[in-house]
């Protein structure tokens, strides 16, 4: 068991929190390592020559994001920097345990800007193994963190690295809700929505601009569309009844959403922009939390067999099909983004946890060991899977790895966090 | 430094400052909206005014909707665990509310369902529906015209009762019926 708390440092914040200046230490989500995994890769990440130069070091930045991961064990090299095209002591590299090593320049470009070069290094064949060049201003050293350890992730693992994406919760403070959008690593948090009434399931649009969600500031529920840059909002569904569990189509432009202007809850699809409503599916029963995956089908929960179980129906239209058949209570489900497993929330004994199914091998795994989780998200690459969950009778969310293995948790020392949706991968 | 101070004073007696004149500005990433102005209350809270538009009904009986000796003031029907079936013991306050509705065409009712905090918050939310939907039929059976009635779920947001214990769960099973000006 490896633990390690992070505290987050919160720039750039926006008018309203610098308001609420006294409340910060308590509005920041940290990070703490619950769990890692077994195997992890020794790397080290040299201190960067000319780094010294920048408000906050960068590679501090890229090792707690590796750290963070549970995939890699940080082997310390010391303060001396080490240049992206200086030569590499390998020998001293290998004594200290690392199979691989970072290193790095950072320079003023004359522009108020600073040229980063980044070099990956394989300490046993003694050959590079990627190398990253980019322009950054001081104040984006935490992006730039980030962009490096997706480099690095991704060269070692063979996967993208997901430390660029970010993260939308609900903060419940007193009668307070908000709705935030934070980087995966909780730092930079931003109101996106703040209300007196409840905000639930918000979803991001594929391309990351846009929240769909569930606020109750009309005394009921009803799906609104909100583009994160402008803070302009648009109502996608208000019909005469509940408008409830937005989830975007892969392309974008439509909107799954559950209605009951018909009679009982039941699937629907609607335009971004709230017009052409047309059924997905019907049945007798509940149907709600439709969830897109990349191979055309919709998930869903219904309980049309006299428990609530995961169903499936084709996007285009067709019969549905049950997906899962253990236990009496199988709800909120989420494909992963290569369409090949299922992750959902299973009630075992009074206890709801996050279950991961193989969708070919039909085997599930309870991943959790916790008894009040909602709301499963998958990160952008698959590897993690970001929920909700109580600790001590407060709201805070967790992420665990896919085999279970690594776990995370992100709370704040007062408030609820709850309703978590990991982001897409941002686009350069 | 006077919108500071005023924001942490408003924040010392345990109201958050609202948002409201952080301008929006399209290059931060998230612009803030605030939602904060409205009222807060879901209904049945004694201390509301609620507003009521003389013309929509006859005095007496608005009165009696706020007249705790009149059975119209009560609000809430709860519901058994895993049951969506009003009970026979509301079956006069339902009688009450629809003779109301009827004699009132012009009033608006919003129902709206609750339910206890376990389980998936969607899926409370469809189950919040069908106590709504209960009490909704209930009325119609009894004359009230399908224009009048809203049927809405709050889920498992709006709890009466928030501590994890059998007790508030039962008080959390309801359906709430509103009046036009209470919602």
């Amino acid at each position: 068991m490896h633990s390690r708390i992070l505290s987050v440092l919160r720039s750039a914040a926006p008018v309203c929190v610098l308001a609420l200046a006294s409340s910060l230490a308590q509005a920041q989500l940290a990070i703490e390592i619950t769990g890692a995994g077994t195997n992890r890769m020794p790397v080290a990440i040299a201190s960067f020559e000319g780094e010294s130069a920048l408000p906050r070091a960068v590679t501090d930045v890229v090792r707690a994001d590796l750290e963070r991961s549970g995939l890699f064990k940080m082997v310390e090299l010391g303060p001396t920097p080490m240049g992206a095209d200086a030569p590499v002591d390998f020998a001293r590299i290998r004594s200290k345990g690392a199979d691989s090593v970072a290193v790095g320049t950072i320079a003023p470009n004359g522009s108020g800007r600073y040229q980063v070069q980044v070099r990956l290094l394989d300490a046993a064949k003694q050959a590079t193994l990627g190398s990253q060049a980019m322009v950054m201003a001081p104040a984006q050293y935490r992006t730039t963190g980030h962009r490096i350890a997706d480099f690095i992730y991704e060269k070692l693992t063979g996967e993208p690295g997901v430390f660029s994406t970010r993260i939308a919760y609900v903060l419940k403070s007193g009668s307070r809700y908000e709705l935030q959008i934070a980087d995966a690593d909780g730092s930079n948090a931003q109101t996106a929505l703040a209300s007196r009434e409840p905000i639930i399931s918000p979803s991001w649009s594929p391309d990351g601009s846009r929240l769909a969600y569930v606020s109750f500031e009309a005394k009921k529920p009803v799906v609104y569309v909100h583009s994160l840059a402008t803070g302009q909002r648009n109502v996608a569904a208000n019909f005469k009844g509940s408008n409830s569990a937005p989830a975007w189509s892969p392309d974008g432009r439509r909107l799954a959403v559950v209605l009951t202007k018909d009679g009982q809850s039941q699937l629907y699809s609607v335009s971004a922009d709230g017009s052409g409503v047309q059924r997905l599916a019907s049945s007798s029963g509940i149907d709600t939390e439709p969830s897109w995956s990349s191979d055309g089908m919709i998930y869903f929960t219904s309980d049309r067999g006299g428990s609530p179980q995961v169903y499936r129906v084709p996007a285009g239209g067709g019969d549905a099909q049950r997906v899962t058949f253990e236990g009496s209570y199988n709800v909120s489900p989420r494909p992963s983004p290569d369409g090949k497993s299922l992750v959902y929330v299973s009630r075992n004994g009074g206890r709801f946890q996050i279950t991961m199914l193989d969708l070919a091998s039909r085997q599930t795994q309870i991943l959790t060991d916790s008894s009040k989780d909602e709301s499963p998200s998958f990160a952008p690459n698959g590897r993690m899977v970001l929920y909700a969950t109580e600790v001590g009778g407060r709201g805070v969310l967790s992420a665990v790895s896919s085999d279970g293995r690594v776990k995370q948790r992100l709370s704040v020392q007062s408030g609820d966090v709850r309703e978590p949706a990991w982001g897409p991968q941002p686009r350069n | 430094m006077k919108y500071t101070r005023l924001a942490l004073s408003l924040f010392a007696v345990g109201l958050l400052a609202a948002c409201s004149s952080a301008p929006k500005t399209a290059d931060q990433s998230a612009a803030v909206e605030d939602r904060s102005s409205g009222a807060s209350s879901s209904g049945v809270d004694g201390n509301r005014v609620v507003a009521v538009d003389a013309n929509a009904a006859n005095g007496a009986g608005l009165a009696a909707l706020k007249d705790p000796k009149s059975i119209l003031s009560k609000r809430s029907v709860l519901f058994d665990y895993d049951s969506y079936v009003v009970k026979d013991q509301y079956r006069s306050l339902i009688e009450a509310h629809a003779k109301f509705l009827v004699a009132n065409p012009k009033m608006k009712m919003l129902i709206q369902g609750n339910t206890d905090e376990r389980g998936s918050r969607e899926y409370n939310l469809a189950l919040g529906q069908k106590r709504a939907d209960a009490v909704k039929k209930a009325l119609s059976l009894l004359g009230v015209t399908e224009a009048q009635l809203e049927s809405v779920s709050l889920g498992e947001e709006k709890p009466s009762c928030g501590d994890a214990s059998e007790a508030c769960w039962s008080a959390n099973r309801r359906g709430d019926m509103l009046y036009s000006g209470e919602f």
